[in-house]
């Protein structure tokens, strides 16, 4: 089970948490031309990394925040995690 | 049968505290403190079971979680439980256990025809025989491998044992009580570290209890016995026997497994049978020491072949001798420890030792006490059946290739030693690499991945003194970075003898001309012809030997196979260990029961139960109960003999007659406040929202990225930037997080706050065309005329003094308004509906009429929004803006959903107009079309229409906007129905909605 720190609420176990995929993904803007294409990546495409990966978490069972998690998906070492608005 | 192989004043167990025990039926006496292994050899019982494959007679091998042999099935309180091993199950007055793996009995068991048939059961056998013809697995061979295999036989009854889930937090854990555990803990404490030391049997000390060096002035016994009191005084240490660590997992979880108490003839009240610890630890110390390695030689798996520092154990420990004319067969030291103290008890071993003539200090003394050594000899073969009579022994030549000179020598017993491996599972699990050690034939862990460090002969340290001076170093070392504090203690001296090198010899050759069975894996009934042939077909990756042969799998995990399996793959195929590589250790180290992993979250306790303040209620009104997400919803109201079909049937009626009452507090309420508020539900919902005034609702559909719709239901504007939105039961919880997720990461520049509100308000639905009436009774100071409180319309007034929320808003297709109250007055609330709508002929109605009343008027509900489907799937393209953008809009061109026969909501009736169509059936032109029968689409939900008295279902169809007025067909394969229907439209009442609005 992972210890993720919460930026609002510090070291917690995993099972207060949900996951949320891949956190680089942007939504297109509203009201914007999107060739099929785009949006079909944006909607189904999703990296796979080994390795690497900033991911978005919701402390559900917690403070209800999103946060981003950048995690190594082979070893599980979590390298630091930030808050829905902040960059790594 | 008499105690003949216990001694007297030898031991640990209490002579004072008989206990009588039941073992395949026979009566035996046994005492506090005896395993029912040592109770069963102390009784000269060495016959406890079958082997797996070939069915062999098995014995006892080990003296704890090493055995792979002695696994028994036990009663206990009339509960049963498969597959406990002998030599882990404390003996309790009364304990009944029986042999398993062996039919009719373990002593004439017909399974063992396999042994001589063994030349059909090679490697692999399953895999190569079996496959043929295909269709005779299921039903032919499946089962009669399933009867023949396997161990114990689990109950079927429900376990109605108590088992616990404990989370636990700590500085260090420290997994095992020999020394070097001991010592690291005893350290860690002294500095004020919060510390965790499991051992897994019941008697602290480990080998401390067993060995014959002194600490300080003091037995390794007494010593242990002083340090874990000590321990057990303070109040920063947990100590917890009988309690193995059995998974290392990510972050430094490490879980535990407690036997709380299985060692009692039954559960006391308010304790669990056992208790899973879920612990996370700053440190992990792993100290769980080594475990003997076996000698193969021919039919070694005989009873009677056992580890000689089991054989060493039953003495010391519980005063049992395995054997009076022991063989000791040995390639180390290790072997001389058991010779002597059968010397000291008056019994003459024979030592057998693989290496040339040596000199150390234990031999010496063995030398001393005129034990009969033999050097540069080994055992062949074990002859005997059911039990070691005899051995062939041989003079071995120094290349060890060749053996000559055998002889029979008369023994009952031989104790084998092939030098020490590392218990390296929990530290391989933390995704420590291990590394190959020369000097000890056996992995240890190298590199730490996580917060672990190995300790004593779990690292391949095998002498006491540098074992404690390490393990006091490194307790004191990592508890003093945690706690900042350093109260040193001094290491106390050690008194051992020194040892000479071990042998590497591990395998007897095969005299010429004979063919025994040399086991490698004794549990899986793994020989070493076996892993040649493996080798021989191609196999060469460790893990694909494993696999095919068997090596190293079950409850055992290679505690006694591994290395030797190793050895032998890499002889073959002339490589040295390392290269060929172990397989992967895997939690749990040994096995644990189902019922712990479930722990209390069994039955309703698997997860939340949640009733609505009205709740008793509906129980004291005879509600028939229905799970709706995780709550308690009412199926119907009971009246007289009536089923659920006739009771829906009557309260549905009275809805559309009169008025009802549904408790629909179990919607989903979220409260959404701030100046954005209009602009974020206009990017939510499908429909419009930016117009919505103050004091109305408004029904809308999300969708997910994807364009399938994700829920419906109303939201109000209560105030300029205050909304209330309503989710369907189910998917409450999902849309909440939809919304955070959009409000935190995608538009975080909206200002607006989400919050669920779904427990702060009750909620009853009054429907029917008496509702109004209803309700300006409930509320005379209101005016809830159509012009005063229009459809869509909401309202706040006072429910007899209490604050109340009117929402004219319907489900069941009337003129209908749902009042909410704080929870708190939910039950108030709805005994007044019901005492003042008696006047208007009220009936509480439950789930199944309100299904009942949505279906024939088309409205959609879970069973349609069923994650697969889009608006215009539902009738609802209409509520889909042109205009403005909203969250999956862009999804909606796809081609597939804008084919103009694209599937829609339709409507089903039976043409006899009599039979019920089953939900889920499919909707197919011709019935008696070659399967597979092209499907149109499938029924979503059905009912019987109290409008039209006959059934009428819901059905999602291809091409549904074409197809009203066709007649086809509704097949059920499932209960061998088929239904010819006319398809209509799915507003089959009302579909002007005119009563809502009336």
């Amino acid at each position: 089970m992972l210890h993720i720190k919460c930026p609002h609420c510090g070291l917690r176990s995993q099972n207060e948490f949900s996951y949320g995929g891949d956190a680089s993904v942007k939504r297109p803007e509203l009201n914007k031309e999107i060739s099929d294409q785009d949006w079909d990546n944006y909607v189904y495409l999703r990296k796979s990394p080994r390795g690497k990966h900033l991911e978005l978490w919701q402390h559900i069972s917690g403070c209800r925040q999103w946060i981003k998690v950048e995690r190594d998906t082979l070893t599980h070492e979590i390298f630091k995690t930030l808050k829905a608005n902040e960059e790594v | 049968m008499s105690e003949n192989f216990r001694l007297d004043n030898v031991g640990l167990v209490n002579r004072n505290k008989k206990i009588s025990f039941k073992f395949n039926g026979k009566n035996y006496f046994g005492y506090e403190g005896d395993t029912l292994a040592s109770a069963l050899i102390a009784n000269g019982v060495h016959l406890v079971g079958r082997s797996f494959k070939y069915h062999r007679p098995r014995g006892f091998f080990g003296a704890g979680v090493d055995e792979p042999y002695a696994i028994v099935q036990m009663n206990r309180n009339n509960e049963v439980d498969p597959n406990v091993r002998a030599t882990e199950q404390e003996l309790f007055e009364g304990l009944e256990a029986k042999s398993v793996n062996c039919w009719p009995n373990v002593d004439f068991d017909i399974g063992a025809i396999n042994n001589f048939l063994n030349i059909f059961f090679p490697a692999g056998f399953y895999y190569k025989t079996f496959m043929w013809p295909k269709s005779f697995w299921y039903k032919v061979y499946e089962p009669i491998i399933r009867k023949a295999a396997g161990f114990g036989a689990a109950s079927i009854k429900h376990d109605k044992e108590r088992y616990e889930h404990k989370y636990e937090y700590c500085d260090l854990l420290i997994t095992g009580s020999g020394p070097s555990g001991l010592a690291s803990a005893y350290a860690a404490a002294q500095n004020g570290a919060k510390v965790i030391l499991a051992e897994d049997k019941s008697r602290f000390g480990g080998t401390l209890l067993t060995s014959d060096e002194t600490i300080g002035n003091q037995s390794g016994k007494e010593w242990a016995e002083k340090i874990i009191s000590e321990l057990k005084s303070m109040s920063n240490v947990i100590v917890k026997n009988r309690s193995q660590v059995f998974g290392y997992y990510d972050h430094n979880m490490l879980v535990m497994s407690e036997r709380v108490s299985d060692h009692l003839p039954k559960t006391e009240k308010y304790t669990p049978k056992q208790r899973l610890w879920y612990i996370r630890a700053k440190e992990v110390i792993i100290s769980s020491g080594s475990i003997e390695r076996p000698l193969v030689f021919g039919n070694n798996d005989t009873p009677g072949v056992m580890l000689s520092s089991a054989a060493k154990e039953y003495l010391k420990v519980y005063g049992v001798l395995v054997g009076k004319k022991p063989i000791i067969f040995t390639n180390n030291d290790s072997g001389y420890e058991t010779a002597i103290e059968f010397k000291k008890n008056g019994v003459d071993p024979i030592v057998l030792d693989t290496r040339k003539d040596t000199n150390s200090e234990i031999i010496k003394e063995a030398k001393e006490l005129n034990i009969n050594i033999k050097f540069s000899y080994v055992v062949v073969a074990a002859k005997g059946y059911k039990k070691v009579n005899s051995a062939d022994i041989a003079k071995i030549s120094d290349d060890k290739k060749n053996i000559s000179s055998i002889e029979n020598i008369k023994c009952d017993c031989i104790c084998v030693s092939g030098f020490w491996t590392p218990t390296i599972h929990l530290a391989s699990q933390s995704g420590n690499k291990s590394k190959f050690s020369e000097e000890i034939d056996a992995f240890i862990p190298s590199q730490s991945k996580q917060k672990e460090t190995t300790l004593g002969s779990a690292n391949g340290v095998f002498t006491l003194e540098e074992t404690l001076k390490t393990s006091f170093e490194k307790g004191n070392e990592l508890s003093k970075k945690i706690t900042n504090k350093e109260n040193k203690v001094l290491v106390p001296s050690v008194v051992e003898k020194k040892s000479s090198n071990h042998d590497k010899f591990w395998c007897v050759p095969l005299p010429e001309g004979k063919n025994y069975k040399r086991f490698l894996d004794f549990q899986n009934d793994v020989s070493v012809s076996d892993i040649q042939l493996a080798l021989r077909e191609g196999y060469r990756s460790i893990e694909h030997v494993k696999r095919y042969t068997t090596l190293g799998m079950a409850t055992d995990q290679g505690r006694t196979s591994n290395l030797n399996g190793l050895q032998l793959v890499s002889d073959i195929e002339n490589k040295v260990v390392p290269q060929v590589g172990h397989t992967t250790f895997r939690p749990p180290y040994s096995p644990i029961s189902i019922g712990a992993i479930v722990g209390r979250e069994i039955g309703k306790h698997s997860k939340p139960t949640r009733k609505s303040p009205m709740h008793y209620w509906h129980e004291k009104n005879n509600a028939v109960f229905v799970d709706a997400g995780v709550w308690l919803r009412p199926r119907y109201y009971k009246q007289g003999n009536e089923n659920l079909f006739e009771a829906s049937k009557r309260e549905a009626k009275n809805v559309r007659q009169n008025v009802g009452v549904c408790d629909v507090t179990t919607l989903g309420k979220i409260d959404i406040k701030g100046p954005d508020s209009a602009e974020f539900l206009n990017r939510v919902y499908t429909n419009a929202w930016l117009k919505l005034p103050v004091g109305k609702a408004r029904y809308g559909v999300m969708l997910r990225e994807d364009g399938i719709v994700m829920d419906d239901g109303t939201t109000t504007r209560i105030s300029e930037n205050h909304y209330h939105m309503t989710t369907t039961t189910a998917q409450a919880a999902n849309v909440l997080t939809h919304l955070e997720y959009y409000l935190q990461l995608v538009w975080p520049e909206l200002n607006v706050n989400v919050v669920s509100s779904t427990e702060q308000w009750a909620g009853a639905a009054i429907a029917g065309p008496k509702s109004r009436n209803l309700l300006q009774r409930l509320f005379p100071d209101l005016d809830v005329s159509n012009e005063g409180l229009p459809f869509m319309g909401y309202m706040e007034g006072k429910l007899f003094g209490v604050n109340a929320k009117i929402y004219r808003i319907s489900f069941s297709g009337e003129l209908a308004y749902e009042v909410n109250v704080e929870s708190d007055y939910g039950n108030f609330m709805w005994e007044k509906i019901i005492e003042i709508g008696k006047e208007f002929n009220i009936q509480p109605y439950g789930t199944e009429a309100l299904s009942t009343l949505r279906i024939e008027m088309g409205h959609v509900a879970g069973s349609e929004l069923d994650g697969r489907t889009i608006p215009y799937d539902n009738s609802l393209e209409g509520l889909v803006s042109k205009k403005k953008d909203f969250i999956g809009k862009r999804s909606l061109n796809k081609k597939a959903y804008i084919e103009s026969d694209r599937q829609k909501i339709v409507g089903v009736v039976p043409l006899d107009k009599k039979t019920s169509i089953p939900e889920g059936s499919y909707i197919v032109k011709d019935a008696k079309a070659k399967l597979p029968n092209p499907k149109l689409g499938h029924v979503s939900a059905s009912c019987w229409s109290v409008e039209y008295d006959n059934p009428f279902s819901l059905a999602i169809i291809k091409d549904g906007k074409n197809m009203i007025g066709q007649k086809l067909f509704a097949m059920s394969p499932l209960k061998n129905k088929v239904i010819p229907v006319e398809i209509v439209s799915s507003h089959y009442v009302d579909p002007k909605g005119e009563r809502v609005r009336s």
